[in-house]
């Protein structure tokens, strides 16, 4: 029985190990961080255009951890400042990302604040970014020949549009856009300095 | 006290303790070789023997007449023990093949033509991709992990297996829980993590799956009869426990929040190839390669300081995804160190697998498996060491979210794993089913396939993710140049990545072919040539 008692126990520490490292003292080194005064939490409209994001697979393409200057050009691109745990107190699951087929969008409500350009950005992103490799949308929005009152229609450059036709956004795409248009992370994270006295 | 000072501290006690470790193997004896132990997984008179697949109860007449019959008659009753099982989770990794080799083709191909299969929800990028990698991480690479596993266990350990009914239970359990999770991800009900992305309420299955499975196989290794455990079956047995801890922590719900969730999430998204397929992978080398040409791996205790070392470095590099990001820095910088250890393990089985070989590599032209198991072991040790120096800040700070990193991933996944994987289900079917292949040129043709698709796959994408990453470190390029750039790389991945789908229709194919008792039943091994039996036994 040593040698079974030998690989059961030595297979369990080693891995014991690594789990103290990478989840257990992670835990506790950030379990009392506590969230940026300026950091609001989600509103519920917002939490279900995250449900979206996550559904659509979002964080495949798309990171939300700008870095500092030394690992790249993050802050000149207009991404934001390196992010802080603090930033992520209200994220469950995280979506920090591992790919950048497309920009970090940590900022992207305070990039890109328009409405419009969202929704018809997410029915045609080549309608506004030419070259652009990000899907299509079209199951996010019905065609009504006639919008009925409420409806919010989808405002689409002429080369774009279905002829005759109006697009109007569902409610998810509604959500969507409003959680990246709440993205927006551009607060200090460091209380002001006091003027110096003299 | 300063940095400094510590880690002068640090680095003396280390190499103290180093010192005792070497005073402590002295004296056990493990600088010594150790031939006889690396010799249990072959019968007496056995080595020296071309075997691939060779020794079942339908050719005895073939085996070399010098082998032990005794043994060999244990050993097909060893086979037949866990035949059935076996065959089962070859079956779910041949369909979940297909699966996740029609979902990735489908994703490699939208991510050059975006508007395409646009209107389905189910077929969108982000829930293709998943649905890609769930059938071929656990639907494929899993089942036929276990089917290696559980078919090598009672031969290495000369028993039966035990309880073969409740791991085909916990077979269902696991494979049940798998096709839920895909279908979830496509109706969009996911938990949103790479690799965690199955909801835990459905990955409550595929635990208790796991669990069907370990049981019987912890009670098969208490009732072993042989003295020494091969280093396969430490390998193995580390291997299942490791996963389904691994699983369980990973989704435990409501416990990880924000950045540590994001620690947790790569913890386990390395470890799943680095404590899961890899130590599965590479005890299959360490069983196929030296029963193939008969002759004991060259440094056994090689094989298991290979194996501590990575059960040590393995578990804490996960780290090394998040460099760059809002984690604790320290957390970044261990798992950056032990990313560089792996050199160590990698290197002790690049030293038994080049060792083993030598003198012998000419078998590669005939043994199916034996050219399946060698393109995977230089390809783990190409993208081990490729993950060493990924792994460094500087090279990393390219790497970073760009498709390099995929081509990585496919490297370690598809051309180590995955080939490995192949050949040992070439080897092991015969003695599962009692039955030859039918057509051994579809061997051959399946090789050549995925061969050249993974080579088109991997090098193109690689040269353009790099592209890709340098790119977007340059502030003067606009972001959308890191985009248009890639677009020839990723159509070449498409096309590499439809000739690997053909490889794998080839090899589903031929596996129902002899599954049905289509074609010839020879009363030979499934060699290249038949003139090898001639090459190994004539002289």
């Amino acid at each position: 029985m040593e040698n079974e008692l030998k690989l059961v126990a030595g297979a369990l520490v080693t891995l014991g190990v690594a789990t103290a490292a990478l989840v257990v003292l992670p835990y506790i080194q950030v379990r009392d961080i506590k969230p940026p005064d300026d950091l609001k939490p989600y509103t519920s409209a917002e939490l279900r255009g995250r449900d979206v994001y996550i559904s659509e697979g979002c964080m495949y393409c798309h990171s939300q951890q700008p870095r500092d200057r030394s690992m790249g050009p993050d802050a000149i691109r207009g991404w934001g400042r390196p992010s802080v745990p603090g930033d992520y107190y209200y994220d469950r699951p995280h979506l920090l990302g591992s790919m950048r087929t497309g920009p970090d969008l940590f900022n992207i409500g305070a990039r890109q604040p328009s409405s419009d350009w969202h929704l018809g950005h997410l029915y045609q992103p080549r309608a506004y970014v030419p070259g652009s490799t990000m899907p299509a949308y079209p199951y996010l929005f019905t065609l009504e020949d006639e919008p009925a009152d409420g409806d919010q229609v989808v405002n689409l450059p002429p080369d774009f549009a279905p002829p005759g036709k109006f697009v109007v956004a569902t409610p998810r795409a509604l959500d969507l856009v409003r959680y990246l248009q709440g993205l927006d992370h551009t607060y200090p994270i460091l209380p002001a300095v006091p003027a110096p006295q003299d | 006290m300063d940095s400094a000072v510590i880690s002068l501290l640090g680095a003396f006690l280390l190499s103290i303790i180093g010192l005792f470790v070497f005073i402590w193997s002295m004296r056990k004896g493990l600088l010594t070789e150790n031939p006889r132990a690396a010799s249990v997984i072959f019968a007496e008179g056995e080595i020296g023997r071309l075997d691939d697949p060779a020794m079942g109860e339908t050719d005895l007449a073939t085996a070399p007449s010098s082998a032990d019959e005794g043994e060999l008659l244990n050993r097909i009753a060893s086979d037949r023990s866990s035949a059935f099982p076996v065959f089962m989770f070859i079956a779910f990794a041949c369909f979940w093949l297909l699966v996740g080799s029609a979902a990735g083709l489908v994703a490699s191909i939208k991510l050059h033509s975006p508007d395409w299969l646009v209107n389905d929800a189910w077929l969108t990028f982000g829930r293709i991709r998943t649905e890609h990698l769930n059938a071929v991480t656990y639907g494929w690479a899993s089942n036929a992990s276990l089917a290696v596993i559980l078919w090598l266990l009672p031969r290495l350990l000369r028993t039966r297996l035990v309880g073969a009914i409740w791991i085909m239970l916990g077979g269902t359990f696991l494979n049940a829980g798998i096709a839920a999770g895909v279908g979830a991800i496509a109706s969009g009900w996911t938990d949103g993590m790479e690799f965690l992305e199955i909801p835990w309420q459905i990955a409550i299955f595929i635990f208790a799956g796991f669990a069907l499975i370990i049981l019987p196989v912890l009670l098969t290794l208490a009732r072993r009869n042989v003295d020494h455990l091969y280093v396969s079956v430490w390998y193995m047995v580390a291997a299942l426990l490791w996963i389904s801890v691994l699983f369980l922590v990973a989704k435990l719900p409501g416990v990880h929040t924000g950045v540590q969730q994001a620690t947790t999430n790569w913890w386990y998204g390395h470890n799943a190839l680095g404590l899961w397929f890899t130590p599965v992978s590479v005890g299959a080398v360490y069983y196929f390669l030296p029963k193939i040409i008969g002759r004991p791996i060259v440094s056994y205790n090689l094989s298991l300081l290979g194996f501590w070392t990575l059960a040590f470095f393995y578990g804490q590099v996960g780290g090394h995804h998040l460099i760059g990001g809002p984690v604790p820095g320290w957390l970044v910088t261990l798992s950056i160190v032990q990313s560089v250890m792996m050199i160590i393990p990698v290197v002790a089985f690049a030293i038994n697998q080049g060792g083993t070989l030598y003198g012998h590599v000419r078998f590669v032209r005939y043994s199916p498996t034996l050219r399946f198991m060698v393109v995977g072991g230089l390809m783990y040790i190409l993208s081990s060491l490729q993950g060493s120096i990924e792994a460094l800040r500087s090279v990393n700070a390219v790497t970073h979210f760009t498709h390099y990193t995929v081509a990585h991933a496919h490297l370690g996944m598809y051309a180590f794993v995955t080939m490995v994987l192949f050949g040992a289900i070439y080897f092991m079917m015969p003695r599962v089913l009692a039955w030859e292949w039918p057509y051994p040129r579809l061997i051959s043709l399946h090789f050549w396939l995925v061969t050249v698709g993974i080579t088109i796959y991997v090098v193109p994408l690689t040269i353009g993710g790099w592209l890709q990453g340098k790119a977007m470190l340059d502030p003067s390029t606009p972001f959308m140049e890191s985009v248009l750039l890639t677009l020839p790389y990723l159509q070449a991945r498409s096309i590499g990545g439809a000739i690997m789908t053909l490889g794998h229709l080839v090899f589903v194919g031929h596996f129902f072919a002899m599954a049905l008792r289509f074609g010839p039943q020879r009363t030979g091994a499934a060699l290249f040539w038949q003139s090898a039996t001639e090459v190994s036994h004539g002289k």
